[in-house]
């Protein structure tokens, strides 16, 4: 499996860091219930088939990148940076 | 037909003609008092028991491929009840109670082998952490024993003692431990379910669930409508899917855990040992093949294969660990699709669906959980009750944040077990 990184091009999975689903990005507000907070950390839809997930290029240009790639297949599908203005990554 | 060494050759002479097939082959009935979705290991143990032990026989395993197709056969055979926590470690200890009594309990031979199992050490912190491990076991009523440098060289010499890295400071060593022929767990199961009256229903895919007013009332399948008094899903490696046609949103992600046979050679490697350190573990099949495996890709998949980096970290390891694994050839290697918790620990709980049942979430540790899983989740089917083993493996636990059993201690999040 190898990512197109929308910096660096195509590059090997060893230099990118998993991070987990695209989910990780929507983070409660610390007022939010315990059952959001739930949500949040631990409950995923899990698909099988297309997803889009979270990837740092630790060993590349150390960017946030959301790829839409296939489980079953390993296809990567296409890659975007992760919007500056979004929080949550801590 | 039972069988023993008398019949093996009783059937011999007749050239083996008369052997008859394990288990029937029916089409299902209309109507079940338990219908149990996925016949993979978790699945026909737990038909086994609610038979066995509860004196429930109008059940129904409804299997979307063939029997023992999923994890039971994509594992590394691996039997132990090493764990330290409070919750995790009465069960697996139960667990392997139930594997030395295994083969009398099915008159199946499923080749259990307690050729013991040694995990080494590399720095006195880590020593320290073995020897406080071995007394919870012991104290437990496991065995355990500290193994020295001098101990190992001997059981062991073809280690590299002398790893820059990862020198070998001991070993925590499990007697009982060992290892079982996976295939013949599930086809023993299989039978002696099928043999006390449940069905076994394979190429019988659940499509989706009949529930009214909060109750399940039965499964949709490719083979059409079945009725159920209680449903219970236990289909790890695609939990996520069938909980979703029920609208529950499990705590699992799914990751691939690649393991690699090489070709058989001659016995050297007596015992099952685990190189925690460099993730890789290693024992030999009676075949002859050595079995060895590390640790995850390390991203969500239903690949059922990895990819090659993980394959050259394995390999890197268990050369940096026994030298002498170079010239050996590896003749093929797979990947299971694990059910991935929060803590690294599984799920065996009722649902907010009243009669729906779920057993997921095994991690990389499904295999040595087989008896123990079945025991308890036919215990919760039957009674509603919780067994006492299995008490803690609940969904509220990670709401809470109390009883969580993070083995590895690194916290109860996605991504680091």
């Amino acid at each position: 499996m190898r990512i197109i990184c929308p910096n660096c091009g195509e590059r090997d999975i060893r230099e990118f860091y998993y991070r987990g689903s695209e989910n990780d990005l929507d983070r409660p507000k610390l007022e939010d219930s315990l059952l959001n907070w739930h949500a949040f950390l631990h409950l995923r839809d899990n698909a099988a088939g297309e997803i889009r997930d979270l990837w740092y290029h630790e060993k590349g240009c150390n960017s946030w990148l959301i790829v839409t790639r296939n489980t079953i297949t390993h296809d990567v599908i296409s890659t975007e940076l992760v919007n500056s203005e979004d929080e949550g990554l801590a | 037909m039972r069988f023993s060494a008398l019949r093996i050759l009783k059937e011999s002479l007749s050239s083996n003609k008369n052997w008859t097939p394990h288990w029937r082959n029916p089409s299902p009935k209309s109507a079940y008092d338990v219908i149990i979705i996925g016949g993979g290991g978790h699945g026909l143990s737990t038909a086994y028991y609610l038979a066995q032990n509860h004196g429930i026989r109008n059940v129904a395993v409804l299997e979307k491929g063939h029997i023992g197709s999923g994890n039971i056969g994509r594992n590394t055979t691996i039997v132990r009840a090493n764990y330290l926590l409070p919750g995790n470690s009465e069960f697996y200890s139960h667990s392997l109670k139930l594997w030395e009594g295994l083969e009398t309990d099915l008159n199946y031979n499923v080749m259990m082998s307690q050729r013991g199992l040694i995990m080494l050490c590399h720095s006195d912190g880590q020593r320290d952490a073995f020897v406080r491990r071995a007394n919870a076991m012991r104290s437990r009523g496991d065995d355990a024993q500290m193994l020295s440098v001098d101990d190992l060289r001997k059981l062991l010499p073809y280690l590299n003692y002398d790893n820059a890295r990862f020198p070998i400071y001991g070993g925590l060593f499990q007697k009982r431990a060992g290892t079982a022929r996976h295939d013949a767990v599930a086809w023993g199961y299989a039978r002696a379910a099928d043999e006390r009256g449940v069905d076994l229903i394979q190429n019988c895919e659940v499509t989706g669930f009949n529930i009214n007013h909060g109750r399940v009332t039965g499964v949709e399948t490719s083979r059409g409508e079945i009725e159920a008094n209680k449903v219970a899903i236990v289909v790890a490696g695609r939990s996520s899917q069938v909980a979703q046609m029920a609208g529950i949103r499990l705590p699992i992600e799914s990751h691939i855990l690649q393991a690699f046979v090489t070709e058989g050679l001659k016995p050297v490697i007596n015992n099952v040992i685990s190189f925690g350190m460099g993730h890789f573990y290693i024992s030999q099949s009676d075949k002859g093949g050595l079995v060895f495996g590390g640790d995850l890709d390390g991203y969500a998949s239903y690949a059922q294969r990895g990819n090659l980096p993980l394959m050259e970290h394995v390999f890197e390891a268990g050369m940096a660990l026994m030298p002498m694994i170079g010239k050996a050839k590896v003749l093929r290697s797979w990947g299971g699709i694990m059910d991935m918790t929060p803590d690294g620990s599984p799920i065996i709980d009722k649902t907010s669906i009243d009669g729906l049942f779920i057993n997921c979430g095994w991690c990389y540790g499904g295999f040595k959980a087989v008896p123990a899983s079945g025991y308890a989740y036919a215990h919760l089917i039957a009674t509603e009750n919780y067994f006492h083993t299995a008490s803690n493996y609940r969904f509220e636990r990670f709401q809470s944040g109390y009883n969580l059993m993070d083995e590895e201690g690194t916290g109860s999040q996605h991504n680091l077990h």
